[in-house]
């Protein structure tokens, strides 16, 4: 089992004409993923290496019968586009477009609250899920993550930080720890999927022993993540947060990660999920470690 | 995106928000002319993106030429801490009734906007929260229903601000909730919201940060970018488009991806090092983009050594190396290279960097964030690696 994704996603591209859609969606085409699908207005009849193409997005899942999306479009389009799926009914929505206006994922947040409370979107801004052997969408390199042993112990990965996410999963494979599914929730200030989404995920999933969290500074999501910890996750969990050396009142890159009135710094997270029991690495690398220990303690 | 005062209130007046009349000023007979202009009594208020001007002698009323003379030249060119004046807003003189305070932001966890407000303005909203949270109401607003009139009006009440101004400050809640929205702000901020003798309710502060990401919408911002403070090679990155943050260290960073090039300062801090900046290439890493990274961190005298950390995913390792051996032919680099590359076509990268002839003195590879980081630090403290 895997959370969110299985071998069985049927997954379309928005934006698979364009540069990124088709680079990416030809790559988890080629790992395995049920790509079934394209979708780029004034496209529809056309076919990317065999894929075909469709106008809009209810003409592909007529078509298809798709449940997920890859949303690879521009800023611009990425707001419709995400409300295109959920309204043709697409449950699995993954956006990774960076550059979204925080205004723009506030009302795409609650637009889909409103009206498609049975979408998951994950994004914007975030590097994708990966089910190790089985699905891959977005833009993870899949040959750095280690599949799952069947009845072993697998590990979970949820994370901010796109190429962070890849750091452990490649940790990881070094190893030889297989990961159950891996996702990366993005470094947005209003993410769709969050650390608590995939923590209440992961807890449910039996394939998964152990679970290892990537966070950065700025928001509360970590701090959130802790009080959701303490009170629900039984398993094993250590965490790695970046951004210790970060001056406050800057944006590091990513919209979501920056220090403000003292508030969001890596310390303060590290703190609450120390708190909590999870095991904190000083570097991806030392989380990484860390979760060895802990699946080598589980036996 | 952080406005000065004067242009907070230039974009908040683009909004119906009244403001004081007044203008800004450059040098002291500016100042002069927009005081002839607007009537005395003014105020000269120092423009600095840093708390405590008032305290620090930046705001100065004056009820004369001759008093504008004296506070335009003293507070023209003053530090305040560590922030040089280069302008002053000159702008008619209020009298206070009372102070108010209101705001809004995202508040990430609820995934909703926030409306705070305040009877108790003119202080900072943090005193106020440490001293007396219930003198501040927090309304959460759903960003697709958004805040009508009436809403507005019973939050004024709630924050019991008194009747005569409520229909004032809930006018001014609607247009500032416009602001903020249609106006793409992280922060829309009055502080303080006033009340005047004769009824009206206006801004006399205006704190507006800006959301970067909808820059693409919003072309008049390319005037606020224009005054941004930041440092000489700040200044040249944002030439060449890169996401850049001047540091105080000599070891000079390249990542992609925010959260590694983050983790890349904090390795190199953790082996006993400091960051020059933080530089975040990115996806699509090519020899353009490297070469305008490398010449930004060329620029930066204090660099004694080049850090290059790179995880492959939308960036490819063959691209990055290829990218990297190209900018070393472009640019003369006072620094050397340890570079750290993996992740997607890492191999077909790292055989590119292997095969180019270029002398470990000047390109070395490592395998691991850590040794990278070991050895970037142990070139830059003049040591042999």
């Amino acid at each position: 089992m895997a959370i969110f994704i299985n071998e069985h996603t049927k997954v379309i591209v928005q934006g698979l004409t364009g540069g990124q859609g088709k680079f990416h969606g030809l790559r988890n085409r080629a790992y395995g993923t049920n790509v079934v699908g394209g979708v780029t207005p004034g496209k529809g009849g056309q076919d990317v290496e065999g894929i075909p193409v469709f106008d809009n997005v209810a003409d592909a899942v007529r078509a298809t019968g798709a449940d997920a999306s890859f949303v690879a479009v521009p800023p611009k389009a990425a707001p419709a586009a995400i409300l295109e799926a959920a309204g043709a009914g697409v449950r699995f929505i993954v956006c990774i477009t960076e550059g979204v206006p925080a205004q723009d994922e506030a009302r795409v947040f609650a637009t889909l609250q409103r009206d498609f409370p049975g979408t998951r979107l994950l994004g914007p801004n975030c590097p994708g899920i990966i089910s190790p052997g089985r699905c891959n969408i977005g833009i993870t390199a899949g040959e750095i993550a280690q599949p799952p042993t069947a009845g072993g112990r697998n590990v979970g990965i949820v994370s901010r930080s796109g190429t962070l996410t890849y750091q452990a999963l490649f940790e990881l494979k070094q190893q030889r720890i297989g990961v159950s599914t891996c996702v990366g929730i993005g470094g947005d200030p209003v993410p769709g999927t969050s650390f608590v989404d995939c923590l209440a995920e992961f807890q449910n999933d039996p394939e998964t022993s152990a679970i290892l969290m990537i966070g950065e500074i700025g928001g509360s999501a970590e701090e959130e993540a802790a009080e959701f910890i303490k009170a629900n996750v039984t398993k094993p969990m250590s965490a790695y947060i970046a951004g210790v050396t970060a001056p406050a009142g800057k944006k590091m890159g990513h919209a979501g990660a920056i220090v403000s009135g003292g508030k969001g710094t890596a310390q303060g997270k590290m703190d609450a999920l120390r708190a909590a029991g999870v095991k904190i690495g000083a570097n991806p690398t030392e989380a990484a470690q860390l979760m060895a220990q802990i699946i080598a303690a589980l036996g | 995106m952080d406005l000065f005062e004067y242009q907070g209130k230039q974009y908040f007046a683009k909004f119906g928000i009244p403001v004081s009349a007044g203008d800004v000023a450059h040098t002291v007979d500016e100042a002069v002319a927009i005081s002839e202009r607007v009537g005395y009594p003014v105020v000269v208020k120092a423009q600095v993106q840093v708390g405590g001007r008032g305290k620090a002698g930046g705001i100065k009323l004056a009820n004369n030429k001759a008093e504008v003379l004296t506070h335009a030249t003293n507070i023209l060119g003053m530090d305040i801490k560590g922030h040089v004046v280069k302008r002053v807003w000159v702008e008619c003189a209020s009298d206070i009734a009372e102070e108010y305070y209101a705001s809004f932001t995202l508040d990430r966890a609820a995934k909703q906007h926030l409306l705070m407000l305040s009877a108790q303005g003119g202080v900072e909203i943090e005193d106020v929260a440490a001293k007396d949270p219930t003198a501040i109401v927090k309304l959460h607003i759903n960003p697709i229903v958004g805040i009508d009139e009436a809403t507005a009006k019973k939050a004024a009440a709630d924050a019991k601000i008194p009747a005569k101004a409520q229909d004032g400050v809930a006018a001014i809640l609607v247009k500032l909730y416009g602001c903020f929205t249609k106006g793409d702000c992280d922060l829309a901020e009055i502080n303080p919201l006033i009340l005047k003798p004769t009824g009206e309710v206006h801004a006399l502060d205006a704190k507006v940060s800006l959301d970067g990401n909808a820059l693409f919408r919003h072309p008049e911002w390319e005037a606020f970018r224009a005054t941004e403070e930041l440092d000489d090679r700040e200044r040249l990155a944002r030439e060449k488009d890169l996401q850049y943050i001047g540091l105080d260290g000599d070891v000079g960073i390249i990542a992609n991806g925010a959260g590694l090039a983050m983790s890349t300062l904090d390795v190199v801090s953790q082996v006993g090092g400091k960051a020059a900046n933080f530089l975040d290439i990115g996806g699509g890493a090519n020899a353009e983009l490297m070469t305008s990274a490398l010449e930004v961190i060329n620029f930066d005298t204090n660099v004694k050594s080049i850090f290059i950390n790179i995880f492959g995913g939308i960036t490819r390792g063959d691209e990055v190396a290829k990218g990297i051996v190209e900018a070393m032919r472009r640019v003369q680099l006072r620094a050397p290279i340890v570079i750290r590359l993996d992740g997607t076509n890492a191999e077909e990268g790292r055989k590119i960097l292997a095969d180019a002839g270029i002398p470990t003195s000047r390109l070395m590879s490592k395998p691991t964030m850590l040794e990278a980081a070991r050895a970037a630090v142990d070139l830059a403290n003049g040591k042999t690696v």
